[in-house]
């Protein structure tokens, strides 16, 4: 048999497990006062709360009704049914199209992508108008509501019922062609207990009726508005709730599956007090003479007092920052003003709440959008929500005038030349210009040199190209190719399904010198035009260039995977620093310092805690995983727990840190080695060269690049260093593993982790700022010096730049760390403690962080040789990095 | 000539191969905007590159040529170069008033060159599908965010649109309809309302194959449904197959089509793209790597009719069909293929 099948955004079958379907009624304008009353007054937005509020209380599919005199009732069905439609919350169930006009109907047939339920056709008007609707819906693809009523009438009677039934039934299966399972009666549910005696059987016969109808029909739905039934209770709520779960307990287990029922108007029925149970159950199913005057006896001695149930505002309890982000998340803008009223309050200027909460919540929504946990039209929501809120704040930061008023921007959009896709483009337009920016719009296919022109004329800020299609991406470089030959410097957006980070990077951004950005989706877009507005720019078109050098570099490293060139080759191509454009300096501190204890309060500021949280397997950005959707409130619990084991760690000195140091004379050789020299102690530190073959004119690098080769007038210099927090941490993660505290110990190794890393980031600075004295005038803060910001490298043997483990030794050697600080080196060279760091020095600003990558067996031999060890020896420590 | 019963017939017994992209195949040519225009259209005030249903009109030569390889691959059914020939895609190139030549031609040509190969091998009938696109609008999305109760297209525009395209392929000689490429479902149920009302006047059963489009990885069509929502709010009318092609490789559709498979009785279509477009925008999966893919579909009895959509070739399509002609097509039950010609 096959089962009544619904949809919305997602399905709704149903199956005799379903038991029973509930239809919200509260869309309805003969059904709720204030419903009507908002249509009346053009107020569809709030409208549509109400339709989220019935989905959110349980409704499985939504009834709409605009069957008002005074309303026009085909208009006001297609606007809301299309506003609907841009409510994914709402959506996702099935729509009941509710009305007594066929025109009506059909409005609301064409503007829904579902299969949808007909509320309701009969034979009122006859057999003829009867099939010719049922017809139509079928063609619609839409299931239908058949009302008990013919031509003489509306059925109120056991008999009349079955024989409307049956006579529907088979003009409907036979003539019309109409699947039975789309086929739902509403066998007309009349009040009970009005006092007049031929209304006593009216529930019962409706509960027998549907009993035989399902019993004759297994296929098809029986359905009806329960709240009828109770219709002379209307003050009691108390006793119509009573009656309707009463009504719907005898009336479901008869084979009732579907219903108009208001879930706020019922109770449970195993709740109902004794003895409203016997007297309602007797009206209902009219066992005694006097049953409706026991039952109104009973309402006068019990006054129901009026329940309030409303949605679930629990989120409205949260702090500030997650109620904004819920509020843009789920689109919802009832209470966005009051919130940016209360972080307005909050900060110096208004716009800081636009910058701050607002901005922090779009990007929530852009996160949960790239990895497609929202859509398309949930995300144009969060943009109006985000609008009324930049709406509300707009006085305000006119007001101050103190602050200077960023400029909304303007953004010039088009579809390149050759592509017509623009649904992507259209999105990406109204986002912004729901954040206040304003679009000039050139639609699709437009030439390049159109879009130039025109953002010449209009002097737009940005302009932003969209294409689908993949020759999109050769007219994307094209134009790009022409904004520079003609000097232009408009920064240049490139989003849509074909276009990628990768392709943006390698092709298109080196055609044009100017800030290209690829957009991944549309609800990144705000982020990115607002950087590019904003006085941040150049810092922010700066990080944008260095990471898709980055993609370059990398995609260039995957390009050439196979190609590699002679030691040789690679060495008259290496990095050349021109020695003579700026002075080596020299350490203020040369040789050899220590630090026996170092405050552990001091390196919290310089703790990362991303890779905290990846230690736990949370993967997210710090601090943006703390509101993250997914791990946001695991990471929160971590965090404090982290937070409070740290506090408890400082204050009990359960760590103890210690750093070794030193700055030297230094100069590079002909073949990639760094000779330093400790007074009469001389060492040397052999480096290794990238082999894999590169675009020309890209040089191949070695950190002895970084040094200045021996030379009369050149004196360069270079450091190496070890720190630690680990000593105790060991001891410690024992203690509370033996009280059984594996959470504990854990943490406790975990923040020694981040304690280390912090503790070489502190120390790299205080050697840059003091030591070396290099950068004494440089200020950083936390997020800058985990982006590396500062000059200088510090390279660590093992890590790509230097993959050699056993330079370590040397280190060891020259620095005497074991002797000194007590970090030992394992036989398989690993640090002991295992919260310690080491690694060296480099100082030029021109020296940066690579990766050396895979060598050839020529240089593996050459290595060997530098290092006087069997080319088995430097085969085992370089395996990973070798080709053969 | 039209075989809608040796359609049927194939159906049962055999997985179908449904040929590759036109797209992709174009532009091995290189055509530039001459070609497109060809001498007829020298003059037309808009640039008409990229416009490659026209082609069927300006280097008929070209799209014959094309339909040829995929013949020549193995492909059962052909689908007519017509994906954009609706008045409503063509407004952008001002083209509207050519819609019935454009498609008349296209089938027209889709059908004789079938014609030629079943000629040839008559165990091996070849069927011309005649290819409705969605269109480029939308009639359920609003492209303006400040009214999101605006729509951009109707539910009539479409219906009208549809009805134009659907009848000249019919009469250009397309032995089914292939509603495709579905962004929007309600645009689909409006070309789907045209073509039965179509079916209803001649009086004869047209066989439809619907396939929607999976955007991404939240397993939605762009208009927000769920793959089943999809094929629920689909099933109204007796269709030939459901399915799925477009926006993502085969190993991605896999858990959408069983969806489809689980859940519908009508036969279950795919045809994938060749793989998810690497950084360039280019599809690069090769005809094994796709192919190995696929296998898993047949070896789950899901599939009666495969094919390739962006980045598939000749070579895609041969390997496809090598794979087809020795697994067994799904078996749909048996009232379901029996009715479905049946008005």
């Amino acid at each position: 048999m096959n089962y009544l099948k619904l949809s919305g955004l997602e399905p709704l079958v149903v199956t005799p497990e379903a038991n029973f379907i509930n239809v919200g009624e509260r869309t309805n304008v003969a059904g709720s006062k204030k419903f009507l009353r908002l249509i009346k007054e053009g107020a569809f937005g709030d409208a549509l709360s109400i339709a989220r509020e019935q989905v959110e209380g349980g409704a499985q599919i939504l009834d709409v009704n605009f069957d008002d005199g005074l309303l026009d009732g085909k208009a006001c069905m297609v606007r809301f049914l299309n506003l609907i439609a841009a409510e994914p919350d709402i959506a996702r169930i099935p729509i009941m199209i509710d009305s007594s006009k066929w025109e009506i109907l059909e409005a609301g047939l064409q503007v829904v992508q579902g299969k949808c339920v007909v509320n309701s056709i009969s034979l009122k008007e006859g057999e003829d108008v009867f099939l010719r609707q049922a017809k139509a819906i079928r063609r619609y693809g839409a299931a239908v509501i058949v009302m008990a009523f013919d031509e003489t009438g509306q059925a109120d009677t056991y008999e009349r019922r079955l024989e409307i039934v049956q006579r529907s039934y088979e003009l409907l299966t036979r003539q019309a062609k109409f699947p039975e399972e789309d086929i739902i009666f509403d066998l007309n549910i009349f009040p009970v207990a009005t006092g007049m005696d031929e209304h006593r059987r009216n529930a019962v016969d409706f509960i027998e009726a549907t009993r035989w109808v399902r019993h004759q029909f297994p296929a098809v739905s029986v359905s009806g508005g329960v709240s009828n039934v109770s219709f002379s209770f209307r003050g009691n709520d108390t006793v119509r709730e009573a009656m309707h779960s009463v009504f719907l307990y005898h009336a479901i287990k008869a084979g009732m599956n579907m219903g108009i029922v208001n879930p706020s108007m019922l109770t449970v029925y195993d709740e109902i007090p004794e003895e409203l149970l016997l007297l309602v159950e007797d009206v209902m199913l009219d066992r005694r003479e006097d049953a409706t005057e026991r039952l109104l006896d009973y309402s006068e001695r019990n006054k129901g007092t009026k329940k309030e149930r409303t949605e679930d505002l629990a989120w409205r309890e949260q702090p500030l920052q997650a109620r904004v982000t819920h509020a843009l998340v789920k689109g919802d803008d009832r209470f966005i003003e009051v919130d940016v009223e209360e972080a307005r309050q909050q900060v110096t200027r208004p716009l800081d709440v636009i910058e701050g909460h607002l901005m922090t919540g779009m990007g929530v929504v852009g996160d949960l959008f790239g990895s497609g946990k929202m859509f398309l039209p949930q995300v144009v929501k969060s943009a109006r929500v985000m609008k009324k809120a930049v709406a509300y704040l707009q006085p305000f930061i006119e007001a101050a005038k103190d602050q200077r008023q960023k400029a909304a921007g303007k953004i010039l959009m088009a579809t390149v030349k050759g592509d017509v896709h623009d649904i992507g483009k259209n999105i990406v337009s109204v986002v912004l210009g729901c954040n206040n920016y304003e679009i000039v719009d050139l639609g699709v296919m437009v030439p390049a040199e159109k879009i130039i022109q025109t953002a010449i004329d209009e002097q737009v800020d940005i302009i932003g190209l969209s294409g689908l299609i993949t020759p999109s991406l050769d007219e994307m470089e094209y134009l790009a190719e022409e904004l520079a030959r003609r000097k232009l410097e408009f920064p240049l957006l490139i989003g849509g399904a074909t276009t990628s980070r990768a392709h943006t990077a390698v092709k298109i951004s080196p055609k044009y010198p100017h800030a290209v950005i690829h957009v991944a989706d549309a609800s990144r877009a705000v982020n990115v035009v607002s950087s590019l507005l904003s006085d941040r720019k150049a810092e922010y078109v700066d990080r944008i260039a260095t990471e898709y050098a980055g993609v370059r570099e990398g995609f260039r490293k995957g390009l050439a995977a196979k190609e590699y060139v002679s030691l040789a080759e690679a060495r008259v191509e290496k990095f050349a620093i021109d020695w003579t454009a700026e002075p080596l300096i020299a350490p203020r501190q040369p040789g050899v310092q220590v630090i026996e204890q170092q405050d552990l309060a001091a390196l919290v500021p310089y703790i990362d805690w991303t890779p905290f949280f990846r230690s736990w397997d949370l993967h997210g950005r710090f601090p943006k995983i703390l509101d993250d959707d997914v791990v946001g409130e695991q990471a929160r619990q971590l965090y404090a727990d982290a937070k409070q084991l740290l506090q408890e760690l400082i204050s009990g000195n359960w760590l103890t840190a210690k750093a070794i140091f030193g700055l030297f004379p230094a100069a590079a050789t002909e073949d990639d080695d760094i000779h330093v020299q400790d007074g009469d102690r001389s060492f040397t530190f052999h480096t290794l060269r990238q082999q894999h073959k590169k675009a020309a004119g890209q040089p191949y690098l070695a950190l002895s690049d970084f040094i200045a080769p021996q030379s009369e007038s050149l004196q360069d210099y270079m450091g190496a260093f070890c720190v630690t927090t680990g000593f105790g941490a060991d001891e410690k993660a024992a203690e509370f593993a033996a009280a059984h505290d594996d959470y504990n110990a854990i943490m406790v190794k975990a923040l020694a982790d981040r304690l280390a890393e912090a503790f070489a980031e502190y120390l790299h600075e205080q050697v840059r700022k003091n030591a070396w004295g290099y950068a004494s005038g440089e200020t950083l803060d936390t997020k800058a010096l985990i982006a590396e910001q500062y000059a200088g490298i510090r390279p660590a043997p093992g890590y790509p730049a230097c993959p050699d483990h056993q330079e370590k030794r040397t280190i060891w050697e020259l620095l005497r760390v074991q002797e000194t600080i007590g970090v030992e080196l394992t036989e398989s060279l690993a640090m002991w403690p295992a919260a310690s760091v080491s690694g060296y020095y480099f100082a030029h600003p021109q020296a940066k962080y690579f990766g050396v990558g895979r060598m050839t067996d020529e240089q593996l031999a050459d290595y060997a040789r530098r290092k006087n060890v069997s080319i088995e020896q430097a085969r085992k420590w370089l395996r990973p990095n070798l080709l053969s | 000539m039209k075989n809608t019963t040796s359609l049927y017939k194939s159906l049962g017994h055999r997985i179908l191969v449904l040929d590759g992209a036109m797209g992709t195949m174009i532009q091995r040519y290189k055509l530039d905007e001459a070609d497109y225009r060809g001498r007829r259209f020298a003059d037309w005030s808009s640039p008409l590159k990229g416009n490659n249903d026209l082609l069927s009109l300006t280097r008929p030569d070209i799209i014959e040529a094309i339909h040829r390889e995929y013949l020549e691959a193995g492909a059962d059914i052909i689908e007519t170069n017509t994906f954009s020939g609706t008045t409503i895609a063509m407004a952008d190139y001002g083209m509207e008033a050519l819609v019935t030549e454009l498609n008349y031609e296209s089938a027209r040509m889709a059908r004789q060159v079938c014609d030629e190969y079943t000629a040839v091998n008559p165990q091996k009938p070849r069927f011309v599908a005649g290819s409705i696109g969605p269109t480029n609008k939308t009639a359920s999305l609003s492209p303006d965010v400040n009214d999101p109760g605006f729509r951009a297209v109707t539910f009539e525009d479409l219906r009208v649109a549809y009805r134009q395209q659907a009848l000249a392929l019919l009469d250009g000689g397309a032995d089914l309809l292939l509603v495709e490429t579905i962004f929007d479902t309600l645009n689909a149920k409006a070309a789907l309302f045209a073509i039965d009302e179509l079916a209803e006047e001649r009086g004869e059963a047209i066989p439809i194959m619907v396939s929607g489009t999976i955007t991404d990885a939240s397993g939605r069509t762009l208009s927000g449904q769920t793959a089943e929502a999809f094929l629920i709010s689909v099933s109204h009318l007796p269709l030939l197959s459901v399915g799925f092609n477009c926006a993502l490789g085969a190993a991605q559709l896999l858990p959408y089509l069983e969806t489809l498979a689980s859940k519908s009785e009508f036969y279950i279509s795919a045809y994938p793209n060749a793989g998810l477009p690497n950084a360039f925008g280019q599809y690069d999966e090769t005809p094994d790597a796709m192919a190995a893919q696929v296998q898993t579909y047949f070896e789950k009895g899901l599939i009666n009719i495969i094919g390739g959509c962006c980045g598939t070739t000749p070579a895609h399509i041969q390997a496809l069909a090598e794979l087809a002609a020795i697994y067994s097509p799904r078996r749909v039950k048996q009232d379901a293929a029996v009715s479905s010609p049946v008005l």
